[in-house]
């Protein structure tokens, strides 16, 4: 029965297929324009690469602010801005102001939307009332608000088109993600893993809202859109129902897998890619088995939701090692890869038409759960981590300190997106260099309440001073081609540029260029706040800018200061440490950059 | 237990709503002059407070509030009560008001606004992870404010009572 209806399905979205897709060639012929950033993960890759090469190695060092907006919010500013045409779209954390900025009068405000949302939804965000930025196509913005309501706005105007509602806030689920336009559809994803939320993806109809399907990182094959034969794990049919039968019971059903991060989308295969995160609760004990399909790469069908093919990266995680973070779709000669740098420490990458397993590797050498990830296809383990047991929060059991387990639950990364030059052919990845101690206990579920169930501290690796990185990664052979430290994690999403620089801020407020073949800092300038935002590059009138937002706070703002202000564990002569509020404070501000001169 | 709590916060609720504009009362001597059957200890007052041994070692309950404030409170509050980008520093807030204001926030919540944020913090009365170790978590807090160091805490500490178990199952359970 079911497989029928997915069978008729697919048909009928075949046959749908040529027709949409031409709802999409606007944008797509928008985001190869260097001169714009019309997606707000730069292009469908997620490469965030961008052609401009006005500012480059031998200029960069002579960039100066030319002009800079307060967003009247302040609070963690993730996230980065659009430029379509002489156009520049953002918005802010809660209240999820969205601005439209007019690039020929140096930022003239010609809309500004402001939702009325009921602040009840605020604590309810766990860390922050983060935002990671709004989406273009079909001359409209897209929005997904925090109490979860995506909005479509007029671009011209700021008018709302149309709303839809993607969740209750009031059971936790809330919006922090910036939507995707694939075709004529707007992707959205659900926040709330702390809540016991059960993860979706979801697409919308660009022109009415309506919702067209849905695909949950787990229950019944009705809800996860799999289909038992055909959708593939490692190769192999998931069988019947897979998004049910590792849990116990109903435990499925607040099973989190929430899909926070960022989609790619490849329109020769018509596929998209997210990943799923961490199972809800923290405590392992509490939900055995491998939890599928959390913490889990995802690619699906772009009309139908059907899944193609998935990855489990951490099966039964132990951890909070999220699987949200970006893929990125890159060609190895005539190979179609995704590169994921994954919260759990590992780099993957996969053949992205068939989910086949090709690197696992360490981007991080101080990485210790695991010792490596299964790459023998005969094995009975095959792709999966060989966890260390005396990191194993499950095998100490609950009430017990695990210590040292590095990367702590911030991940080796977050949120906070690579960039992939293809000049250097190398992947630039802004990283946390942070271990944690994890301590699970016993939780019980309350909708709408936090459902957390264990207690972390996170210090620097062992002997180390930093707890930041920002590393070049050579995904073909899985190896880390340099290094550099930084004081703070770095929690902004980079960009490379055909001028061989890469960008990125830093948590005390820089915004600071690199080279990209050597990774010698080039030029910094400090922000009024500390950045968690993603660099935006955009050529307006022939000129090459540089934006980007500044705005302490997130889990970044706590999970620093968390490492900085404990001198213990055996930090020992380490000293000097002093918390991110030594560095910065609460603000909300965009700072543009260029060369000087005309 | 239930009961009791939502007494204490209906209670509460009076004293807020009528007295909106009295002074916090400062919690006073955080010195233990009590100890009950379950190995809590309560200040002359009659309010929880930690205790540290002639030993060194330090209660189970403040040990407990340890655990359960980096789990249900550090998010936003920061690690070790001091602050976070998000919320204060409930170290330093506990020297300002008294355990009922600060039992009340719990199960009540606050807001407010101004200088360009909203301040919400989230009700949880109806949160078992939090209100069955109320207690644990304003023993280690106020142990932090007054000069218990930051981090997991390394010292001996007093082991934990049959009684203790039996009341926390008691209570996550929904009764007692
Ligand atoms: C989702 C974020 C969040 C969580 C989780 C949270 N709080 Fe709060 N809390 C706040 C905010 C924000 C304020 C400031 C409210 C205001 O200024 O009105 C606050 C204020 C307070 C205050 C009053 C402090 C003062 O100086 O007035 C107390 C007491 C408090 N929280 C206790 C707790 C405890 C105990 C926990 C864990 C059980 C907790 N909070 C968890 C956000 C949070």
């Amino acid at each position: 029965m079911r497989k029928l209806t997915l069978m008729s399905c697919v048909a009928a979205a075949a046959l749908l297929a040529n027709g949409a897709a031409f709802a999409n060639d606007e944008l797509i012929k928008l985001s190869k324009d260097p001169k714009q950033w019309a997606l707000p993960t730069g292009d469908y890759a997620n490469r965030r690469y961008s052609e401009l090469d006005q500012i480059n190695s031998d200029n960069v060092r002579n960039l100066v602010p030319v002009w800079s907006f307060s967003t009247g919010v302040l609070r963690g500013h993730e996230g980065g801005p659009l430029v379509i045409g002489d156009v520049m779209y953002f918005n802010t954390p809660f209240p999820n102001i969205v601005y439209a900025l007019d690039l020929n009068h140096e930022g003239r405000i010609l809309w500004k939307h402001e939702p009325k949302q009921d602040p009840s939804v605020i604590p309810v965000m766990c860390c922050d009332t983060v935002t990671r930025g709004v989406a273009y196509g079909d001359g409209k913005i897209f929005q997904l608000q925090a109490d979860n309501t995506l909005v479509a706005l007029d671009a011209k105007t700021g008018a709302v088109v149309w709303s839809a509602k993607n969740g209750d806030p009031s059971k936790g689920e809330t919006g922090t993600a910036a939507p995707q336009v694939v075709k004529d559809k707007v992707l959205v994803g659900i926040s709330g893993g702390e809540f016991g939320v059960r993860g979706s993806i979801t697409a919308y109809d660009i022109k009415t809202g309506k919702r067209v399907w849905r695909g949950y990182s787990m229950g019944p094959d009705s809800d996860t859109l799999m289909d038992p034969e055909k959708t593939t794990h490692l190769g192999k049919p998931v069988g019947p129902n897979s998004g049910i039968t590792t849990w116990q019971g109903d435990q499925w059903k607040i099973g989190g897998g929430t899909t926070w991060g960022w989609y790619s989308f490849d329109p020769e295969l018509n596929l998209i890619y997210y990943g799923s995160g961490n199972p809800s609760t923290w405590n392992p004990k509490q939900r055995p088995g491998d939890n599928r399909w959390s913490m889990t790469i995802w690619a699906r069908d772009a009309d139908t939701g059907v899944a193609k093919w998935v990855y489990q990266m951490t099966p039964h995680d132990e951890w909070d090692y999220d699987g949200i973070n970006e893929m990125v779709l890159v060609n190895q000669e005539a190979r179609k890869v995704l590169v994921h740098f994954d919260r759990n420490g590992f780099a993957y990458t996969l053949d992205r038409v068939t989910g086949e397993l090709l690197v696992a590797e360490k981007y991080d050498p101080v990485v210790n759960w695991a010792t490596k990830v299964d790459m023998d296809k005969s094995s009975p383990t095959y792709g999966r981590p060989l966890v260390d047991k005396k990191y194993s929060t499950e095998a100490n059991g609950e009430d017990v300190n695990s210590q040292g387990i590095c990367p702590a639950a911030l991940g080796s990364k977050d949120q906070q997106p690579v960039t992939y030059s293809p000049l250097t052919g190398l992947f630039y990845v802004p990283a946390n260099h942070v271990c944690m101690d994890y301590e699970p206990f016993r939780v019980s579920y309350t909708a709408g309440q936090p459902y957390v169930g264990a207690t972390l501290s996170m210090y620097p690796p062992k002997g180390d001073s930093h707890m930041g990185l920002v590393t070049a990664w050579d995904a073909k052979n899985g190896k880390i081609v340099w290094s550099n430290k930084e004081m703070f994690s770095v929690w902004s999403g980079a960009v490379a540029t055909a001028g061989n620089v890469v960008f990125y801020g830093t948590l005390e407020g820089y915004l600071k260029a690199i080279d990209a073949t050597t990774g010698q800092e080039l030029y910094k300038y400090k922000t009024p706040s500390g950045i968690i935002g993603n660099v935006t590059v955009y050529e307006h009138k022939g000129k090459e800018y540089v934006a980007v937002l500044s705005g302490i706070g997130g889990w970044a703002g706590i999970g620093l200061a968390a490492g900085l202000t404990n001198p213990t564990e055996g930090l020992g002569a380490v000293g000097g440490y002093s918390a991110l509020s030594n560095y910065t404070a609460l603000g909300g501000q965009l700072t543009v950059f260029a060369l000087p001169g005309k | 237990m239930r009961m009791t709590s939502l007494a204490r916060a209906l209670t509460l609720a009076v004293f807020c709503a009528s007295g909106g504009a009295v002074l916090a009362e400062p919690p006073g001597d955080p010195k233990a002059v009590k100890k009950d059957d379950t190995g809590k200890y309560f200040d002359a007052k009659g309010n929880p407070t930690f205790n540290i041994g002639p030993d060194g070692a330090i209660d189970w309950f403040t040990y407990s509030g340890f655990r359960r404030y980096h789990a249900e409170c550090h998010v936003c509050h920061g690690p070790n009560g001091d602050g976070g980008s998000f919320a204060p520093a409930l170290k330093e807030s506990l020297k300002r008001f008294d355990y009922a204001e600060f039992y009340g926030i719990v199960v009540g919540g606050k807001q407010s606004s101004g200088a360009g944020i909203e301040n919400v913090m989230p009700a949880f009365g109806e949160n078992k992870n939090v209100m069955c170790y109320v207690d644990d978590i304003y023993a280690y807090l106020r142990a932090r404010g007054n000069g218990f160091p930051a981090g997991r805490p390394t010292s001996k500490r007093e082991d934990k009572t049959p009684a203790a178990t039996e009341k926390e199952d008691a209570c996550l359970a929904g009764k007692g």
